[in-house]
C-alpha cells in the first residue's frame, strides 16, 4: 500500500505544473516512506525502535524542507507573477 | 484479527483514493484538502500500529503545520477558483506509464521476498523510552541525529527568512549587474 502511495506521488510530481502541487506530491512520497518504515518496524523488528526514530527524523526533515520550499515559491511568485514550472525559465540556455 | 484487517483495509482505501484525487484534481485548494485527509488517515494508521507518539507528532506537524503552510501559500500566490490547465495528453500518459512500471517492479520484488517475523517480544513504546533513546549515546542512542536535526531546523528557519524577505537582494542585485 505504501508502494502505491509512493508511485502516486511520483506520478503527481512528474505531471503537475503548479509548483505547490509538486510540493504536495513530494509530501505524499515522504509520507508513504514513513508508513513503510513503521510497518516494517512493527512487524519484523518488534524489539527495536530504529524505524520509529527514523520516521520521526523524516517528519522533521520534511517539515523543514517544506518551509524552505514555500519560501522559495513565494520569492518566485514575486519575481515572475506565476508559479507554473514552465514559465520559470529565465536561466534556461 | 478480522477487525484489525478490516480497519487496515479501510484506511488504505481512504489513503489511496485521496492521494489519487490529490494529484489529479484541477483546483488547487481541493488538492490541499485531499492531502489533509491523506495525512489524517496516515495518522490513524499509526495509531493502529500502536505508535501513539508518532501519530500525535504526525497530526501536529504534518496536518497542522505543513498543510496550513501550503494553504497559506496557495492563497498568497494564486486565485482560489483558478483551475489549473489540464496536462497535455502525452505527458500524463508517459508519466503514468513510468509510475506504473515502477510500482509493478517494486510490488513484484516485495511479494517475492519472504518476510520472517521474529519471535522476540515487542518493546513497549512509552515516552520514557523515547526520551531516553533520543538523548543517549551508545547502542540505542539517537543523540547524533537529534543534534543534527536541530542544526538543520535552525538552518531552515534562517534560510526561509532570508529567502522570503521583501525587497531583498533580488531587485538591487539585478540593477547593479545591469549597470556593470
Amino acid at each position: 500500500m505504501s508502494t502505491l502511495m509512493f508511485f502516486i506521488g511520483v506520478y503527481g510530481f512528474l505531471t503537475r505544473r503548479n509548483l505547490i502541487t509538486i510540493l504536495m506530491s513530494v509530501e505524499l512520497i515522504l509520507n508513504s516512506v514513513n508508513i513503510n518504515f513503521l510497518a516494517f518496524n512493527r512487524y519484523l523488528f518488534p524489539h527495536k525502535l530504529d524505524g520509529m526514530f527514523f520516521s520521526l527524523f523524516i517528519i522533521a526533515v520534511a517539515a523543514a524542507e517544506a518551509a524552505v520550499a514555500i519560501a522559495i515559491i513565494i520569492n518566485i511568485y514575486r519575481r515572475f507573477s506565476t508559479i507554473n514550472v514552465e514559465d520559470v525559465n529565465e536561466m534556461k540556455y | 484479527m478480522a477487525a484489525n484487517q478490516l480497519m487496515f483495509i479501510l484506511f488504505s482505501i481512504i489513503i489511496v483514493t485521496f492521494s489519487i484525487l490529490t494529484v489529479t484534481s484541477r483546483k488547487i485548494l481541493r488538492a490541499a484538502v485531499y492531502l489533509l485527509f491523506v495525512l489524517v488517515s496516515t495518522s490513524g494508521l499509526y495509531f493502529m500500529l500502536n505508535y501513539q507518539f508518532l501519530a500525535a507528532v504526525q497530526l501536529t506537524l504534518y496536518a497542522g503545520g505543513i498543510v496550513v503552510l501550503i494553504i497559506f501559500s496557495i492563497l498568497l500566490t494564486s486565485h482560489i477558483s483558478q483551475k489549473t490547465e489540464p496536462v497535455g495528453w502525452k505527458k500524463s500518459v508517459f508519466s503514468a506509464l513510468a509510475a506504473i512500471a515502477g510500482a509493478v517492479l517494486a510490488i513484484i520484488t516485495i511479494l517475492d521476498f519472504n518476510f520472517s517475523a521474529t519471535l522476540e517480544a515487542a518493546q513497549e513504546v512509552s515516552m520514557k523510552v523515547i526520551g531516553r533513546s533520543l538523548l543517549s549515546t551508545g547502542e540505542d542512542g539517537f543523540v547524533l541525529p537529534f543534534e543534527v536535526i536541530s542544526i538543520l531546523l535552525i538552518a531552515a528557519m534562517v534560510g526561509a527568512i532570508v529567502i522570503a524577505k521583501k525587497g531583498g537582494p533580488v531587485k538591487s542585485d539585478s540593477s547593479t549587474l545591469n549597470h556593470q
